[in-house]
């Protein structure tokens, strides 16, 4: 029998956790992407897209994670692809995070004053000038925090990928723990692995977030 | 492709659909209530309590924030034990709950403390009112006025995240699903209607305490 030593525990989670990173850093860009590609229909401002993005905002703020990944993880399958972990995990999460940056960037670009989008479009500027000359430079400065803090609630996501079989933090903890019976051990140390990552993500957060207020004070 | 979509053999099952929403729903009363003693002692203690406990309470707090709800669960279940410290499904689901939204509401509710004007604890104060006098009749309700909406966004995520404790075998909607899907292998549609029981409970949830916040905490 191979004795586990501590290091072999944490050495063994270091690995796992690269899955992690990737998962969130896949799901984030992917999300991002999404998200933005929303707030622009959005904000083209007609009706029947404008309804169905906010029941899709809905319907994944509404609903757990945990269902969300094997709705996608059974969905898939049925619909004759063969999905790996990987794939379910990934796009259930990219939708999930574009869901909420959708939702986060909307509060941003309507906390812009109205008479911007009034003046540059007396400027006769078109929509997609309006939206990258005048209004995104402002929108961005604000929405920077919410979205570094919404990371932070995106790696936490990824450890219910665990579920449906995709091998990062949690699941290798779980395994880990199972050979060397040593539980509370194991998830102390993945506790500790997902707080080493969070925690400056959150600091970074609220560090943007105090910046920000010093300016509009 | 064809793909058949067939929702009556999960509908059929029923009672246990209604079983599990009625533990999610207990899990989530508990949560609540007992977390939200748990965050009113803990922020009282951050801002007011001695320092070492300050200290206590924040590393419980950003502890908690900033580690998957995943883990703390399964730390308690299948950690403590080995600490001694056996725990069912149900009572390790509940405890866990508890910690997390005590340290979620902990934070919105010093932001909610934390912006009552001086000005009304010295009057408190001056009405020969004691300070924890003045906490609970002065400080306290405005401040749950103040931050009720993102309490309730904060308890409707725990309600939620209580579909993690299927995991552990906790009977709620999320595992009455999973159990249901295994018996007829309609996974697909089994998971649709248990994600969409929690959309309307998420709802449900959302206008109640909307509607409770105004009509018992703060209403006139």
């Amino acid at each position: 029998m191979i004795e586990f030593t501590l290091w072999d525990i944490v050495r063994n989670l270091l690995l796992a956790a690269r899955w992690t990173v990737a998962l969130s850093l896949v799901a984030f860009i992917g999300g991002g992407v999404v998200g933005a590609a929303l707030l622009v229909v959005r904000l083209m401002g007609r009706p029947t897209p404008n309804r169905l993005i906010a029941g899709y905002v809905q319907l994944f703020q509404g609903t757990p994670l945990l269902m969300q990944l094997f709705l996608l993880y059974f969905g898939l399958a049925l619909m004759g692809f063969n999905t790996s972990a990987w794939v379910s995990a990934g796009l259930a999460l990219t939708l999930y995070a574009s869901a909420y940056l959708a939702d986060i960037w909307r509060g941003c670009v309507e906390a812009i004053p109205r008479g911007q989008w009034e003046a540059s479009r007396s400027l006769a500027l078109s929509f997609g000038q309006q939206l990258t000359h005048v209004i995104l430079p402002q929108a961005v400065r604000i929405a920077v925090p919410p979205t570094v803090g919404f990371l932070v609630q995106l790696i936490k996501g990824t450890a219910l990928a665990s579920v449906v079989g995709f091998v990062e933090l949690t699941k290798a903890g779980g395994m880990i723990a199972n050979v060397t019976y040593a539980p509370l051990l194991v998830y102390g140390c993945v506790a500790l692995l997902y707080f080493g990552l969070c925690f400056p993500v959150s600091l970074y957060a609220r560090s943007l977030e105090r910046k920000l207020n010093v300016g509009h004070r | 492709m064809h793909i058949e979509l067939q929702f009556l053999p999960i509908l059929v099952q029923w009672p246990m659909l209604l079983r599990g929403a009625a533990l999610t729903v207990g899990l989530t009363a508990v949560a609540t209530v007992v977390g939200m003693l748990v965050a009113v002692l803990c922020a009282w203690t951050r801002m007011h309590g001695p320092l070492a406990l300050r200290w206590v309470v924040g590393t419980y707090v950003e502890l908690i924030r900033n580690t998957p709800f995943i883990v703390q669960l399964f730390f308690i279940f299948f950690g403590l034990p080995a600490a001694g410290v056996k725990l069912t499904p149900l009572t390790a689901s509940m405890l866990t709950l508890v910690v997390n939204l005590g340290a979620y509401a902990t934070e919105i509710i010093r932001a909610g403390i934390q912006a009552t004007p001086r000005g009304q604890i010295e009057a408190g104060l001056s009405l020969a009112l004691t300070r924890t006098q003045t906490f609970i009749h002065i400080v306290l309700p405005p401040a749950f006025k103040k931050v009720w909406p993102a309490l309730v966004s904060q308890i409707t995520i725990v309600m939620l995240g209580s579909a993690v404790c299927g995991q552990i075998s906790t009977e709620e909607l999320s595992f009455a699903t999973n159990l249901i899907q295994s018996r007829n292998f309609r996974a697909f549609e089994a998971y649709i209607i248990g994600t969409l029981m929690y959309l309307a409970l998420a709802i449900a949830l959302r206008r109640l305490l909307n509607w409770a916040g105004a009509r018992f905490l703060f209403g006139r």
